[in-house]
């Protein structure tokens, strides 16, 4: 486990910071919480991720998560729950984004006007707050190393209620998502669906944003279910894959930051960025192998 | 009354629709037969589509009536089968044309998408029907526009409905497979007794296959057989300006009708005023 350190030859003081894996043991059992913690939002991240890709909600978990950092830094500014605070945020962002924005255009601009409003009121929380310096930059860049027991039960009880309640609208949320009109027209309620994933959503973002921070929710979010996308078609291995990525990226992030006194978003994005890398050239090169031979994409992906 | 008809699935009574001053069609009354084909036809503009969306419960009527199976119309109806027109999907989204027909049986029952041996077999059987077999399992994002609308078809049959909704199904296809598409919803009308309507503003591909014609133009109607509507008459009548209805080789083509059907709104044109596109749309 020593071996990355040998690599730096240039500077060791940076790679060791980076990679560091003294007392590897000890540390590995005061983060249990975090790695259970980063375990449970890479199973939420994954399966929701999809859903965002195919509703084209990307731009909205950014400006969700911003609101929900104004949230999250006023309640540490006026001494409440912090994840209390950023699911408050959460909540009203995605309910303001779900009602007014039903419309990709409309919900473009009104996630422009709610997004530097959102960080805005956040830097003016966190200019009052007189605490410590750490806690404000964790809101925008993850702190869960810090998770402690109260706050992971209420994290895992959240992520979970997302979880069951993804389960419950998974095949009408499906079909609304991906063909609308025809969805409607058979009786689905269409824009009640879309309300409730936005819910879902924004407890999702206010949860990850306790991982990797407000500023980096995307990795977790759009990321893997992205990444996913590139190497399959199936309606089964799209959040398989997804939520093995998305798993791997935060848990993986976590274990490496360990060692080296950093913050983990770098190391959870980094991850995260390199598996899609990876899908995009797999599925760039089948794509090209199979050029002609549309099924491989699914022969290969089931 | 001796008329042994059964129920109508769709009844409009002095059915009024306006947006504002604009009036695109009032007192109408229409019933379409279980099994009964009625193309809906007019240039844009006349309510075509909005026909469509108050039956789906989309769109509130002005004035009158409207029931569906002898009900009132709801926001959507698992009674209906709806094919929109052909449009480009996103070619990331994860759906096989499986799926797709999947929906139109048990889209809208909760929980995950695990589709029980039942209705699997109903899914594959709609499949089949309408020839989709090779690509059941290929993304839907990656077929052609006819291949798409064969599956569109599927899923809109699959659920057994009583009435099928058409949108402009066959637009964007090529000939060859605006033949193919409506001859397939015909089939499945005939095989399962359902009602269509069909908006379209080209008649010729389904011409053989249709009972009634509902025309809209000018804010008026007329309701018919194809050859009782479909005249130089009754057109010139509804558009209020000379419009000829020429005949040949199985195929109608209307000349002079203005693209738009507000001619009140309209100067007439010369005589020989614009000749619809693609061959006799109308």
């Amino acid at each position: 486990m020593h071996t990355m350190i040998a690599l730096a030859t240039d500077d060791p003081s940076v790679w060791s910071q980076i990679f560091g894996f003294q007392n590897y043991g000890e540390l590995l059992a005061l983060v249990k919480n975090s790695i259970i913690a980063g375990a449970v939002l890479g199973i939420l991240g994954g399966l929701i991720g999809p859903f965002v890709v195919k509703r084209d909600l990307a731009f909205a978990v950014h400006g969700i998560s911003e609101l929900s950092f104004a949230g999250a830094s006023a309640a540490l500014l006026i001494g409440a729950n912090v994840v209390t605070g950023s699911m408050a945020g959460s909540l009203l962002a995605a309910l303001l984004i779900g009602v007014l924005g039903s419309r990709a255009r409309d919900r473009n601009s009104i996630i422009a006007v709610l997004m530097p409003f959102g960080l805005g009121l956040g830097i003016l929380f966190l200019a009052l707050y007189k605490g410590r310096s750490a806690n404000k930059f964790g809101l925008l860049t993850g702190q869960i190393v810090s998770v402690d027991n109260p706050q992971l039960t209420l994290l895992l009880v959240i992520s979970a209620i997302v979880i069951v309640g993804l389960l419950v609208v998974w095949r009408p949320l499906t079909f609304a998502s991906v063909d609308a009109d025809v969805a409607r027209a058979r009786g689905l309620p269409v824009r009640t669906l879309a309300i409730v994933f936005m819910i879902l959503l924004g407890l999702a973002t206010a949860v990850s944003i306790q991982v990797v921070g407000a500023l980096l929710v995307l990795s977790l979010l759009v990321t893997p279910a992205a990444a996913a996308m590139r190497v399959t078609s199936s309606t089964l291995w799209t959040p398989v894959l997804s939520v093995i990525f998305a798993v791997t990226s935060v848990v993986g992030g976590i274990l490496l930051a360990l060692g080296g006194g950093l913050p983990i978003s770098p190391y959870v994005t980094t991850i995260s960025f390199t598996i899609y890398v990876i899908c995009r050239i797999v599925g760039w090169r089948r794509s090209k192998r199979g050029a002609y031979d549309r099924r491989t994409l699914v022969r290969v992906g089931r | 009354m001796t008329d042994e008809r059964p129920p109508a699935v769709l009844s409009l009574r002095s059915a009024t629709l306006a947006f504002g001053q604009r009036t695109l069609w009032s007192g109408l009354d229409l019933d379409v037969a279980p099994g009964e084909f009625l193309a809906v036809l007019g240039p844009n503009g006349t309510g075509k589509t909005s026909l469509l969306r108050v039956i789906l419960g989309q769109q509130r009527l002005t004035g009158g009536s409207i029931s569906l199976m002898g009900h009132e119309v709801h926001d959507g109806s698992r009674e209906i089968g709806y094919i929109p027109q052909q449009k480009p999907l996103d070619p990331g989204s994860p759906l096989r044309a499986r799926d797709l027909v999947g929906f139109g049986l048990d889209g809208h029952r909760w929980g995950l998408p695990l589709t029980n041996p039942g209705n699997r077999a109903r899914v594959d059987a709609a499949i089949a029907a309408v020839g989709a077999t090779a690509y059941a399992n290929t993304p839907v994002a990656t077929l052609s526009g006819g291949e798409q609308q064969r599956v569109r078809v599927g899923q809109s049959i699959v659920g057994d409905p009583k009435l099928l909704l058409c949108d402009e199904p066959l637009l964007s296809l090529d000939m060859a497979h605006q033949r193919g598409v409506s001859e397939l919803i015909n089939e499945q009308r005939t095989r399962l007794n359902t009602a269509v309507v069909f908006v379209t503003h080209d008649v010729n591909p389904i011409l053989g296959m249709v009972d009634r014609v509902l025309y809209l133009a000018g804010g008026q109607f007329r309701i018919g057989t194809p050859d009782e509507v479909l005249r130089s008459e009754v057109l010139t009548e509804m558009y209020g300006t000379p419009v000829d209805v020429i005949r040949s080789r199985g195929r109608i083509v209307v000349v002079g009708a203005p693209e738009h059907g507000l001619t009140h709104h309209v100067e007439p044109r010369a005589p020989h005023g614009p000749i619809s596109p693609a061959g006799g749309a109308l």
